[in-house]
């Protein structure tokens, strides 16, 4: 792999995406993956595997995406996904009041339930639609420049959800999948916010590459299959 | 059988809306929807047009004879289709039905059994044999008969439909356009309800308490009245254990199915029979059970009748509206209940299926590659099959409704396969290849990568939905994504090297066999009626292998399907231009399977003993041909000979039949 040349070493981050249905992570996933935007994107059903570099100055991230579902009768099969995460991203829609509820209770969830180290983010989305929305100079391509949405939808103030970030040790950001405002920023400081130390085992190019050894390693290691990082990876 | 009473009642039927309700209690499933009443066409004579219009109902348009049983020759030769006037505009494609309905009544014949029987091996045999049941007498026609109809050879199937303004599918290509929300501006209440009454299909799906889960078309504010009226009709039958099954209102069948707590309604102007509107309001159902699984269903239910189901469906509104829509514009697959494969060598589909095996993680349970809807390679344990109705969920979810497709990565997506077990869930990996691969390629080089923000990817060249390829592995093991995963990363390595993945492609690329190519592979020369003008041809058939329960069809293009998106692309046309070509094609396609659906409900009618069906219409020539080996079903224009599309049909069953093991996968992968 190219990887084995490359100046700076490159580690894994699993994360995984949580929030009501239809707030936006298939979108903010798709913006950060393919810097694509869909107006009427399908609910997921299940979850979906993705991956994406972050080049930081000192290293590379590989985020390794599980954008799960937020529909309620999938809820009970998120503890698979978020088990074993480094990072979480709990998405709500600032034009929606319920969804930042749902939001609290997932991070109460991952508070209780996940890894202790979990990195987690609270992100507010669909700026676009609100009158600060600020999103449009950062991003060429089909971002709709022309607030079209005049008059603001916002329903969740800034301060509110940035309040309730902070007493919970929140990462936090306002962002618009739709404009890309904010979306790269928002895995970049996810990025730079796990800790040094969980990323030591986590060298080399992931999963995908390394299929032939992973079996055999799955079969050994039942209890954590779905964890790339209990391998020392990259004979290839 | 009461259809000839129903066939009987129609023509007075046709022009006062009378609402009848008819209940049936046993045999309705097998009830042929009455004739829609043709639209009132806009002649400035009235009084010829109101005499047209009689003729045409009360009597046969369409010639249907029984080979094998018995005669049923009417008056041919008086009619043809060089009458372009505003006979042919009346001939709706669903008026088949009136001469199905009313005049296949059921024979008896006995010898005309056994030449029936005859014609069973019929791949085996010869070619001829279909020939010898139908030629003779049939094919006499007046010289003057005989003349015109080389002059005008060359229609094609529905050519006349084309030109005629007004029938039954009239504003067909905007069924599936959405109806305005309550909020939008410029459009009152009443253009809401009319747009919604102009829909020729509707499908919904409510509570026996009366709460609506789900309808194709409307919104709540606009349905809820109409999903009471349906729950206070159908209670009312319910009270008095006598089911009601279907009605008739109007040119509207209705046609419910009763499934524990949940009422299924089809409303169809369409002409589809009860049965086949019955397959697919259960298909509905097994939608909501693979959403849910029968034991929650059914608890959810015990525990308070008056729940809104939408809350546990949400999301899935989407996979009913694209399995409702693809039964609206016509499904070969859901008709004929079986599956596409793609088009492979033999030797090419057992490495594949070796590959497949040879990866093979301890976790799986079904195996599938799938090409643009077609099935390329099944494993599968050897105790266990897949049931065709189980892959039209999947494929509907992968194929049809843009979900998962458009978002990109792989899949990891619970889901109960009803057929196969409806109590509990199965996990299903999917990757599309083109998705997958082609992000890692462009990512795999890090150095190389800017800071953020990403770059945005190169454009992909989008595969058109006919070529794209995927990997659906299903395990039981809600835990196994990567051990799944890691099995297709090996057999997408496998694949690419030993050159299958290129075939795969170009197969796909290649599309649907054209019968151009299917005829002239034959040796023996088709008569010169047939030889070498445009109308002798057959236009389009379908053929399903009974014992494998799968079908392949001919290409759809250029008459019933735009060519391939490259070469649309490539053409100049105004893009108004294309999307006019796009909707009149929609709609010509929808006069086929319509014509289908007609063959195969008549051929299929309890009692009927049927082998062969020849009909002939206005609009088109056909075929059915139904032999416990295979079932065959074949168009032309409507010009063609009796005798010239036998021959046709002889032809492609034989191609058929020394093409079976490419066109059909066989057993598949087995461990
Ligand atoms: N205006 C605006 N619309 C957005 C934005 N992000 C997403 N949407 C729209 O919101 C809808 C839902 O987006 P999804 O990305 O599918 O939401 P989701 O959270 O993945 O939903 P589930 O998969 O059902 O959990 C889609 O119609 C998107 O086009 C945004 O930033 N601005
Ligand atoms: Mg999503």
């Amino acid at each position: 792999m190219a990887d084995t040349n490359a100046p700076k070493p490159s580690s894994s981050v699993k994360l995984v995406l949580l929030g009501e249905a239809a707030v936006g992570k298939s979108s903010l996933v798709l913006r950060f993956v393919n810097n694509d935007f869909q107006e009427n994107k399908e609910p997921t059903i299940g979850a979906a595997f993705l991956t994406q570099k972050c080049n930081l100055p000192t290293r590379t991230i590989k985020f390794e995406i599980w954008d799960t579902a937020g529909q309620e009768r999938f809820a009970s099969l998120a503890p698979m996904y978020y088990r074993n995460a480094q990072a979480a991203l709990v998405v709500y829609d600032l034009t929606k009041p319920t969804s930042l509820i749902k939001a609290k209770h997932w991070v109460a969830e991952l508070q209780r339930q996940a890894s202790p180290g979990i990195v987690i983010a609270l992100v507010g989305n669909k700026l676009d639609l609100t009158s600060d929305s600020t999103g449009s100079a950062e991003v060429s391509g089909d971002g709709d420049d022309n607030a079209e949405d005049s008059g603001d939808a916002r329903k969740i103030s800034t301060e509110e959800a940035k309040t309730y970030a902070e007493e919970e040790g929140l990462l936090f950001f306002e962002t618009s999948a739709k404009t890309g405002h904010n979306v790269t920023e928002v895995f970049t400081a996810i990025a730079n916010a796990i800790p040094e130390t969980s990323l030591k085992s986590a060298r080399g190019p992931g999963a995908s590459h390394a299929g032939v050894s992973r079996t055999e390693e799955q079969r050994v290691n039942l209890n954590g299959p779905r964890d790339p990082n209990a391998k020392e990876a990259c004979a290839c | 059988m009461d259809r000839d009473i129903e066939a009987g009642s129609n023509d007075s039927n046709n022009n006062n809306n009378n609402q009848k309700i008819e209940r049936s209690t046993t045999e309705a499933v097998d009830h042929v929807p009455p004739l829609p009443p043709r639209p009132s066409r806009k002649l400035s004579d009235d009084g010829a047009s109101g005499a047209l219009h009689v003729t045409a109902a009360s009597k046969p348009t369409t010639q249907v004879s029984t080979i094998d049983i018995s005669t049923l020759s009417f008056p041919d030769g008086s009619r043809g289709t060089f009458s372009t006037s505003a006979t042919s505009a009346t001939r709706s494609v669903a008026s088949p039905q009136s001469s199905a309905s009313g005049y296949t009544s059921p024979r008896t014949d006995p010898t005309a059994e056994t030449v029936s029987v005859a014609s069973y091996p019929a791949t085996l045999r010869p070619p001829g044999d279909l020939a010898d049941l139908v030629t003779g007498e049939f094919n006499r026609r007046s010289r003057a008969w005989s003349m015109l109809r080389t002059q005008s050879s060359s229609v094609q199937p529905f050519e006349a439909s084309r030109t005629g303004a007004c029938d039954s599918l009239t504003g067909f290509e905007k069924e599936f356009d959405d109806i305005p929300e309550v909020g939008d501006k410029g459009i009152t209440d009443e253009q809401r309800l009319s747009l919604w009454k102009s829909k020729m299909k509707h499908y919904m799906i409510l509570s026996s308490a009366g709460k609506p889960i789900w309808s194709r078309h409307g919104d709540t504010s606009l349905i809820n009245s109409y999903m009471g009226v349906v729950q206070t009709i159908i209670s009312f039958y319910e009270g008095a254990k006598d089911p009601l099954l279907g009605f008739t209102a109007g040119n509207a069948r209705f046609v419910i199915s009763t499934q524990g707590p949940l009422y299924f309604v089809a409303i169809s102007r369409l002409g589809e029979s009860d049965a086949q509107l019955r397959s697919q309001l259960d298909a509905l159902y097994m939608q909501i059970l693979s959403t849910l699984t029968l034991p929650t269903l059914k608890n959810i239910f015990v525990h308070r009748p008056s729940t809104d189901l939408r809350k546990p469906l949400e999301g899935t509104e989407s996979l009913l509206s694209s399995l409702a829509d693809s039964f609206t514009k016509g499904s070969p697959s859901a008709l004929l209940g079986a599956l596409e494969c793609l088009r492979l060598r033999k030797s090419h589909r057992a490495t594949i299926n070796n590959a497949f095996l040879k990866c093979r993680s301890d976790k799986l349970l079904y195996g599938l590659i799938v090409a643009g809807g077609k099935l390329v390679s099944v494993i599968r344990p050897r105790k266990h099959s897949l049931h065709p109705s189980d892959l039209q969920l999947i494929f509907n979810m992968l194929f049809e409704s843009g979900g998962i497709r458009a978002g990109g990565g792989e899949n990891w997506v619970p889901l109960c396969l009803p057929a196969f077990n409806n109590r509990g869930y199965l996990y299903m990996y999917v990757s599309f290849f083109d998705s997958v691969d082609t992000a890692e390629e462009t990512n795999s080089p890090t150095s190389e990568d800017g800071p953020q923000p990403p770059q945005p990817p190169p454009p992909k060249p989008a595969p058109s939905p006919d070529e794209e390829i995927a990997i659906i592995l299903i395990s039981a093991d809600k835990e196994s994504f990567f051990e799944l995963k890691s099995m297709r990363d090996k057999l997408a390595l496998q694949l690419a090297k030993n050159g299958s993945l290129a075939l795969i492609q170009s197969s796909a690329r290649q599309g649907r066999p054209r019968i151009e190519t299917i005829l002239d592979l034959n040796t023996s020369p088709l008569p010169k009626e047939a030889g070498h003008s445009q109308g002798g041809q057959l236009s389009h058939f379908l053929y399903k292998s009974r014992a494998n329960v799968q079908f392949c069809q001919s290409s759809l293009s250029p008459a019933f399907e735009s060519s391939s998106p490259t070469a649309s692309s490539s053409e100049k046309g105004s893009i108004g231009q294309r999307a006019a070509a796009g909707k009149l094609l929609v709609s010509r396609r929808r006069r086929l399977m319509t014509l289908y659906h007609h063959l195969h409900s008549s051929i299929h009618a309890k009692h009927s003993h049927l082998k062969v069906l020849h009909l002939v219409s206005e609009d088109a020539a056909s075929l059915a041909w139904i032999t416990p080996v295979f079932e065959f079903y074949c168009v032309a224009g409507p010009n063609m000979s009796r005798g010239v599309m036998t021959q046709c049909a002889n032809k492609v069953v034989q191609w058929a039949k020394r093409e079976e093991e490419r066109l059909f996968i066989i057993g598949g992968g087995v461990f």
